[in-house]
């Protein structure tokens, strides 16, 4: 362990690095070394929290109170088996004493999510001016989906979120479940105290980039913290109310199915109750799972995508699938073409060098658009292999690398903690 | 800085969780007088963060009602109940003056500028952060970044403050500084606080009175010298203290409590509420430092083996094992295990490990609890 005093760390993980070890556990996590560090930790957290590359991946470690520690470890790794978006815990590491012998916080460590963007670094990114409208739709989103699993947050906010492109929208994951809690079901007063402090948070970190001149003028904090609220009782809605209709209006329970898969999610369950005279017919999901799109196309290609990437991507198999007139062949082996012959070939004509700088499903959907607007300019069609080499240099060679920003957003110093 | 105050009442309010045989929390009484601080603990799982959950409206009321002053919230939305969860939230936002960060939760309620400007700067005179208020948070110590969370709750003037362990995810020295600020906020403020801990010490240190639950039940209610004078059953005996109450089982023979050496005079009125059910013994408590060390020869007195001694300067407890007869009759427990006894010792002439001492309980020091049901008697 580097030399230093005798420590009797306790590693608690499922799948240890031994590189653990080789981490200065006895330095608090504040004094860590720069040489050590990822970069600068940014964000507005509570506790002081570091990223450290480790065996080529990056890691987010937080010092914690112990029983804190190992309770959110826990939940994490419930929510993965739960399928909620959320980051992957990799361990807890209690009994670190430093030079003189003094005890040391707990650390609870995450492993860093891939391309995921914190919401600071974008709303100051000036990208398109509806960010915050698709920030907000992503967040509605996942918050639907804990509470559709039964865990109660207790303290949403755009810090304890990072987002991961996701076609023309984002996807949210959680990444701070210190505060919550997983019950069977959720009770309205605990959706509803949930989505009042996710709103009362999010207008906070709002008005406090506004503070700090990194939001644009005209936006309005407390509009976007409403809006998160509209979007959220209207999935919450389609998700979970009960309809009822005449008896002879049947096709409404495959048209509710086709609008919950269209919002992305699969019916699990549906309970479906007639009146004594079965004049009347009540459906109501019971059981609905997200990711409608992506399971599909894992299912097709292997391709482990997120939900609107996936969409896109099977938008684009089943145009290939009609341009090459195979309708009535069956729909893997044309996906196995569309993947052989399609997506990997435009991924690979992509530089490797800068394939760093999105997910390959992204960029896939990127050079989608791309081709379009460069069709509709040139007056014709532009093929895949032409649209992608002119996407590489004009568009992608001058993009951010998203692999890995951890960097504070551009004129903001780390103020609350440095 | 006017406040408005409420009593809250538990009136018979049960939580059962769908599945479940036992109620989470099992009609629940308990009145909140305007202005306490009233502490529920206990260990993991005995309903005390249910019960503060089911106030703040997070958790649905099976049976039973929970008021708010005269009006009755049971099936009131948290958001309308006039409560502040108390440090839900606090993380700081740096841009943001002092004030600001304060104060941001008024102005999402859309509260006119010189109201929220007023209520803001009546709170940082009780939290001492005046000085600071045009200030960014990075000046603030720890400590004053505590107080600033809690300025958000003062400035939303509520009824009832509600605190579900906030210091579990301080370090220790936040930890104790923090919990002498609430409780001497709290003081000056003056608005009903309801605060759960799982820490005994918390719960003596800050609560005017303190409710002990186990399994969902109410075990006991009153302030920290009623709960550690007169313990209302060996779980609370045991429970409340630090260290640990020391329970063992002795018989009743000839109006007094005995186990090997050791006798206790029995006062006729505990007497008679021993019943058939007891069997002939009961359980007598009592605390390390309800022990003398005396002679060997000394009536009443037992051995005790010394294990450890710990010295904590002004005071030094000996951990112990009972030798004698008394080891294999008296079922003794002690927070430091089963047949261990600990002895509150002269700090100044701390014996060896290995020595045996003699000690004897000091007379109307000890509690005598049913064997049977637990319950106090003496």
């Amino acid at each position: 362990m580097g030399g230093v005093t005798v420590q009797n760390l306790q590693i608690t993980a499922s799948n240890p690095d031994p590189a653990l070890l080789d981490l200065p556990w006895d330095i608090p996590l504040e004094q860590w070394p720069a040489e050590t560090l990822a970069a600068l930790p940014r964000g507005i957290s509570r506790h002081i929290v570091r990223f450290v590359r480790l065996s080529g991946r990056v890691i987010a470690i937080k010092e914690i109170g112990e029983s804190v520690a190992y309770r959110e470890f826990e939940l994490l790794r419930q929510l993965r088996r739960l399928e909620v978006p959320s980051v992957v815990p990799v361990g807890v590491i209690t009994g670190r004493k430093d030079a003189d012998g003094e005890r040391l916080e707990a650390v609870l460590i995450t492993e860093h999510l891939q391309f995921s963007l914190p919401y600071r670094a974008l709303f100051s990114q000036a990208l398109r001016p509806d960010t915050a409208t698709r920030l907000i739709d992503a967040l509605a989103v996942l918050l639907v989906r804990l509470h559709l699993v039964g865990f109660y947050w207790g303290d949403v906010s755009l810090s304890n979120t990072l987002f991961r492109r996701d076609a023309e929208t984002f996807a949210a994951f959680l990444v701070d479940a210190e505060t919550g809690d997983l019950h069977r079901e959720l009770s309205p007063g605990q959706r509803s105290y949930d989505l009042d402090l996710a709103r009362t948070n999010i207008i906070g970190e709002l008005m406090d980039l506004a503070a700090g001149e990194l939001l644009d003028e005209d936006v309005d904090e407390v509009a976007i913290g409403d809006a998160l609220v509209e979007r959220y009782n209207e999935l919450w809605e389609a998700l979970t109310v009960s309809e009822s209709f005449d008896s002879n209006e049947r096709w409404r329970v495959a048209a509710r199915i086709e609008q919950l898969n269209t919002l992305g999610f699969d019916v699990g369950e549906l309970a479906i109750t007639t009146d004594i005279d079965g004049t009347t017919v009540q459906i109501q999901p019971k059981v609905v799972d997200a990711g409608h799109h992506s399971r599909r196309l894992l299912r097709l290609t292997g391709l482990d995508v997120q939900e609107n990437q996936a969409r896109r991507l099977l938008n684009d198999l089943d145009s290939f699938r009609a341009a090459a007139e195979r309708q009535n062949d069956d729909e893997e082996f044309v996906a196995h073409d569309w993947l052989s012959g399609v997506f990997e070939p435009t991924i690979q004509a992509v530089p490797r060098d800068l394939r760093r700088k999105l997910e390959p499903a992204q960029l896939f959907h990127e050079i989608l658009d791309h081709r379009w607007f460069t069709s509709e300019r040139a007056g014709r069609d532009v093929p895949m292999a032409e649209a992608t080499q002119s996407y590489v240099d004009d568009v992608l060679r001058h993009r951010p690398d998203e692999k890995a920003i951890l960097g504070l957003a551009p004129g903001e110093t780390d103020e609350l903690f440095g | 800085m006017y406040l408005i105050m409420a009593t809250v009442t538990y009136d018979h309010a049960t939580r059962l969780y769908p599945g479940t045989e036992r109620p989470a929390v099992d009609q629940l009484n308990l009145h909140v007088e305007d202005g306490e601080f009233l502490v529920l603990v206990g260990p993991s799982g005995c309903g005390k963060s249910t019960s503060l959950r089911m106030l703040a409206g997070l958790e649905d009321v099976n049976g039973g009602n929970i008021y708010i002053g005269d009006r009755d919230v049971t099936d009131v939305q948290p958001k309308d109940r006039d409560i502040a969860m108390v440090f839900q939230n606090y993380a700081l936002y740096p841009h943001m003056s002092v004030a600001d960060n304060m104060g941001f939760a008024l102005k999402i309620a859309g509260n006119p500028k010189a109201d929220i400007r007023q209520r803001v700067e009546e709170a940082a005179k009780i939290l001492d952060l005046t000085e600071y208020l045009d200030r960014k948070p990075k000046a603030l110590s720890g400590g004053q970044r505590q107080r600033v969370a809690m300025g958000r709750a003062i400035v939303r003037q509520p009824q009832v403050f509600l605190m579900d362990e906030p210091l579990s995810n301080l370090d220790a020295k936040l930890r104790v500084q923090t919990r002498t600020q609430i409780a001497s906020l709290q003081r000056r403020l003056g608005v009903t606080t309801v605060y759960v801990t799982h820490d005994q010490t918390e719960a003596l240190t800050m609560g005017d009175r303190i409710a002990v639950l186990k399994d969902g039940l109410l075990q006991q209610v009153g302030t920290p010298r009623d709960m550690y004078d007169t313990p209302a059953n060996v779980f609370v005996a045991g429970f409340i203290g630090s260290p640990a109450m020391n329970l063992a089982t002795f018989s009743v023979t000839d109006g007094a409590a005995q186990v090997g050496s050791a006798r206790i005079p029995l006062e006729r009125e505990t007497l008679a509420k021993v019943t058939e059910a007891d069997k002939g013994h009961v359980t007598v408590g009592f605390r390390p430092e309800a022990l003398d060390v005396v002679g060997q020869a000394t009536e009443s007195a037992f051995p005790v083996e010394v294990n450890i001694v710990e010295e904590l300067g002004s005071d030094a407890f000996v951990y112990g094992t009972l030798k004698g007869e008394l080891a294999s009759e008296a079922h003794l427990t002690s927070g430091a295990g089963d047949n261990q006894v600990i002895v509150r010792i002269d700090p100044r002439n701390v014996p060896q490990k290995g020595e045996r001492l003699y000690v004897s309980i000091r007379p109307g020091q000890a509690h005598v609890f049913s064997s049977a049901t637990g319950e106090r008697l003496s």
